[in-house]
This record gives structure tokens, sequence and C-alpha cells, in this order.
């Protein structure tokens, strides 16, 4: 037995040159690995927005190949920092994300917070909960449009039963006051798991000793979710808060379904203004200007935040 | 049972149970109300107040397979009897089957395109995945940080190019076009999922194989893989996920051939306005297989979508 051990070692010693002579070195092989990986990310990633880059100083047109392409310097940026609808459209977009994610932080934890009572089959409503997240944003934008029909939508139905208003006297997507918040109801209901998840895998990482010491220092029940259950599933909740942010700030597959940006431009959010100014006017100097700029934007905000992030870490 | 501190009081659990109940039950009814439109008839669906119970019928998903012409009556009487349900269906609304719709054909792409680069993502990612977790490569932090930024990009912003780019080289509206441009949006997920489990397996495992005389390459696809099976089958669910649910580069890149089901369902119409239950029927068979999967595969999931954000 130990004979065989030694046998082994002796074995293993020269290993380094085992593995030249049998098959590729390790940083050959590390290299074709990764190297596919780069390459796609080269090709479709990089090089295309090295590409927008550039067409952000050019006053090209994609539907008009034949006209000469001039280099304009920075005037698509100026024109973009001084036209007021691109005001109006981050105005839309701060909306959408201030309310979606104000929302969705509190249904999202409260529901994490309940679900951790561990009551019987927690699991599975876990689940049915989760089903929203996991369906395309399209069809089911799409479908909402029809919840949200003035007289024969189930969504008016329902809250004319329970506030006594006319079914067709109100128009969720039609109307200008309305609109913002129809899609900030359908965001919630389809993201709020998301946050509840992540809050969920927060508290379920507190260790019960910490809430057991508190309990011997009779630390009433409120205090501890203040001073343990609030700070230590901060870290995640604002990680869930990063995640929800990038991803409205980009929003457009919902949005564009159940409003298209109307009533008149009032939920015309940045990527669907883009997309009216990238493959609607054709201004594809332009469109790639605020296409840079919306990305500068939101690395930036990211940064920032991931930096804040990292602090509360630590505490 | 012992008592603990931590445990809730069985009327807490009640409590507690019960709101979850309650807004899970909220939350299914826009689900639920897609699938009972999808079975009814075109009147139904637009009846006040909205029908709770109806009789259930399959005009929608005839509607959703099917297009059709309007005929005058004295043509419906000169036409031979319906051969089936469908037709019958159909002659009851003073139409004719005039063929096939291009349903099937855009569900059929959304399954070429879902799959195809879910495997590619896949089989890229995991090597890929196997090389920085095992591997020293120069700048491996910023190259997995680069990786990952790739996401925040809105996807109208990358379309710009890629629509150019896809002009040039013939790849617009083509099958291909859209599964490598689904791979390289899903690779750097997978990436960065994928390097998390195969974190977990221990290296003692290789390096045991390799004392034993395989060469790296047996010993990622002989000790490594079968370890990491689990990891890379919640991966390859969520690339298929986001692959299957698209819609942005899928609604500017590609308008026939390869167009995928979530531009072309909101585009159903009937005569006469929108044709509500067969969105609906389309809708429903579009979303079903992927609730089905997330029940069946909730333990997996679950964990998969904390444990891809968490570990960041």
């Amino acid at each position: 037995m130990s004979e065989k051990t030694i046998d082994r070692l002796a074995s293993a010693t020269p290993v380094r040159v085992a593995r030249k002579v049998k098959g590729l070195s390790d940083r050959a092989i590390a290299w074709i690995f990764v190297g596919p990986t780069i390459f796609l990310l080269l090709a479709i990633n990089i090089f295309p927005l090295l590409w927008t880059i550039n067409l952000s100083f050019t006053n090209f047109k994609a539907n008009r190949l034949n006209r000469e392409v001039k280099y304009i310097g920075l005037r698509n940026y100026e024109r973009i920092l001084g036209d007021a609808d691109v005001w109006l459209s981050m105005q839309a977009t701060a909306h959408f994300l201030f309310w979606t994610l104000f929302f969705q932080v509190l249904i999202g934890f409260t529901l994490a917070w309940l679900i951790n009572k561990k009551f019987r089959g927690n699991d599975l409503w876990t689940t049915i909960i989760v089903l929203p997240m996991m369906l395309s944003p399209a069809v089911v934008g799409n479908f909402w449009t029809f919840l949200y029909q003035p007289q024969i939508g189930l969504f008016n139905y329902i809250m004319t039963f329970f506030t006594g208003a006319d079914p067709s006297s109100f128009d969720m997507l039609g109307s200008v006051d309305l609109a913002p918040w129809a899609i900030v109801i359908v965001d919630t209901w389809m993201w709020t798991p998301f946050v509840m998840l992540i809050c969920l895998a927060g508290l379920r990482s507190i260790p019960d000793y910490i809430y057991e010491a508190a309990e011997i220092d009779r630390a009433s029940k409120l205090r501890q979710f203040f001073t343990i259950t609030v700070p230590m599933v901060l870290p995640f909740l604002m990680l869930a808060i990063l995640f929800r942010g990038i991803e409205n700030f980009k929003m457009f597959d919902l949005v564009v379904q159940l409003t298209g940006g109307g009533p008149g431009s009032i939920t015309e959010m940045a990527s669907i203004n883009l997309k009216r100014e990238a493959f609607e006017k054709w201004r594809t100097g332009y469109s790639s200007a605020f296409a840079i700029i919306l990305f500068v934007t939101v690395f930036g905000l990211a940064s920032v935040y991931v930096k804040a992030l990292n602090k509360v870490k630590e505490r | 049972m012992s008592y603990s501190v931590t445990e809730p009081s069985p009327r807490q659990k009640w409590l507690a149970g019960t709101l979850v109940i309650l807004y899970a039950v909220i939350t299914m009814i826009p689900l639920l109300w897609i699938m009972m439109t999808g079975f009814k008839t075109p009147p139904d669906s637009i009846s006040y107040p909205p029908k709770v119970f109806f009789e259930p019928s399959v005009e929608g998903y005839v509607n959703l397979f099917t297009t059709r012409t309007r005929v005058s009556p004295e043509q419906l009487e000169s036409l031979p009897p319906p051969e089936n349900f469908a037709e019958e269906i159909v002659r009851n609304r003073d139409m004719v089957i005039a063929g096939p719709s291009k349903f099937a054909g855009r569900f059929l792409n959304s399954v070429i395109i879902g799959f195809g680069s879910t495997f590619l993502s896949i089989f890229l990612g995991t090597l890929a995945a196997y090389a920085f977790s095992r591997f020293r490569i120069p700048l491996a932090d910023d190259l997995l940080f680069f990786i990952l930024s790739t996401r925040m990009m809105p996807p109208i912003a990358v379309a710009i190019p890629i629509f150019l780019m896809y002009r040039k080289l013939g790849l617009s509206d083509t099958h291909l076009g859209m599964i490598l441009l689904y791979t390289a949006v899903n690779i750097s997920l997978a990436v960065w999922l994928l390097k998390g489990f195969i974190d977990e397996i221990p290296r003692e495992y290789e390096e045991a194989a390799l004392i034993d005389g395989y060469t790296r390459f047996q010993a990622f696809y002989k000790v490594v893989l079968p370890q990491a099976a689990t990891g890379i089958a919640s991966t390859a669910i969520f690339c298929l996920i986001f692959a299957w649910n698209e819609y942005a580069f899928a609604v500017l890149l590609t308008s026939g051939t390869a167009q995928t089901a979530p531009p072309f369902i909101p585009t159903i119409i009937g005569v006469g306005g929108l044709d509500w239950p067969a969105i609906a029927a389309g809708a429903t068979l579009f979303l079903l297989p992927v609730m089905i999967f997330t029940v069946m595969l909730r333990k997996h999931l679950l964990r998969g979508i904390t444990f891809g954000a968490v570990r960041k």
C-alpha cells in the first residue's frame, strides 16, 4: 500500500515535463479556450462599440449610403445636450427608474421577509411569484395593453370594483397622467420577484446565532429588525437595485409594447427615443452620439454606485 | 421540537403564508387571463363585464395558425361541406381558410435561434470559464469585468453598428446572424456563472487525473465536465430563456426568414381589429414552456438567479 503511494509520488514529480509531452502546454490550452469567446466579444461587442464612437462624429445616415460622410466633430454631442426631447426622455426614464425601484424594493423586501418565516409550501409559492420575470417582456407587455383597455380590460374592471369609478372613464395607456404609472405597474409586477429572490438570499445568509445573541441581550424584535436584519440585507438589496437600475435604464421591450412612448411622448424613455432617432429618422451619426452618452451615463453611475456598495459591504 | 428564538411562531407563519399566497394569486391573474382568453371566442374576449365563465372554444388557436378570407354567403353555400373542425369554425364567421399563418415558422425560428445560441454560449462559455478558473491569464480580472460590462450597453446602441455590419456581411435576417448575436450577449453571463461553478470543483481531482497520465483536455472533459454538469445545465436554461424572450434585437434585425416569435405575436391581427384570442393563444404557446420549465426546475433556477447576482 505504502509502496504504491510512493510510486505515485515519484511519478508525480516530473508531471510538468509529462504535460509538455502529452498534449499541449497549459498556456496554449488557456488561449485556445479563451480565444473564441474573446474573438466573439471583440467582433460583436467591441468592434461595434468603436464603430459607434466613430459614427458619432459624423453626419452619416444609414438609409443614404451614397451621401458623402463628413466628420463634424462634436456637433452631434452639442445638439443632443441642447435637445429638449432628449431631456424629456431622460425625465421619463428617471420617473420610471425611481418609482419602479421604489415599489420593487418595498414589495420585494417585504415578500422575502414573509417567505423567510418558512411557512409550509413556501418554495412552491416563491416559484409562482417568480413566474412573471421569466417571461418575454414584449409578449407579456403586449397582453397588458389588453388588460388596460378602457371598457373591456380586466385591470379597469377590477379598479372599478374597488373604487366605483366608471371603467370607461379612465384609459391607463391613453392618458398623459396615467400612462407613466401604467408602465410602472407592469414593470413592478414583472420584476419585484427578482428583488425578492436576492433579498431572500440575503436573509438566509444571516446566521441564527446573531439573533440568539440579541435575544440574550434582550433586544426587542423591532430593534433586532433594524440593527441586524436591515444592515445585513442592505448589501444584497443594493446589488438588486444596481441590476434593476441598469436594466430599467435600458428599458425598451416592455414599454414599446405597452405605450410605444405615448401618449405624445410622455413615456418615451431614452431607449425608445434612441430607437426612433436611429431606425425611424435614420439619423445614424446623431443617434450614435446619443448611444455613447447613454452608455457613459450608465457606466459612470454604476461605477460610483459599486464604490458605495463596497463601502457598505466593508462596514 | 426544540425551542428556537429564530423559529417564527405558528401564528406568524400562518399570517406570512396568507399574505404571500395572496400576492402570488394576484400576480397570477394576468397570466391566467392570457390562457383563458386563448380559449374564448372573439366576441367573448371583448365583452363587458369581462367574462370569467365562458364556453371554451379553439377559435383563437385556429385563427393563430391560419389566414382567412371573407366570402359572401352565396359563395359559402356553394362550397363543399367543411372537412374538419377548423374549417367549420372559420365558416361560422363567414370566412374560409386561405392558408397557414406565419406563426409556426416564427415559433420554429425561436426554437432554432434559442437552442443554437444556447449551445454555442455554453460550449464557448465552459471553455473560457475553465481557463479563467484554472489558468493564470494576464489581466484576468479586467477581462472578466470587461466581459460583464458589455451588458450595460442599451441593446439599441449596439444595434446600430450591428445592423450596418450585418447588412455588409449578409447576416441580417439570418438564423446564423441571430445565433451569433445572442451568443455574444449571453456569453458574458455564461462565463461568469460557469466560472463560479467550476471554481467550486476541487483542483485536486484534475491534478490526480494529470498524475495518472491524462492530458489537460482529457482531464477537462472526463473529470471537470461531469462535475460541472448541474451548473452547466442551469446556466444553459438562463441562456435559453434570454434568447427565447429577447425582443429589441429581434425587432430591429429580423423581419422575415429569421424573425422570432416575440416581435411577431403582437402583430397578429384579425379581420376588423386585433384578434385577442389568437394573440392570447400565441402568447400561451410561447410562454407556457418557460412556465413549466420554471416550476419543474425551480431548485436549480432559483439558486442560479441569486447565485449569479450574489457572487459579483
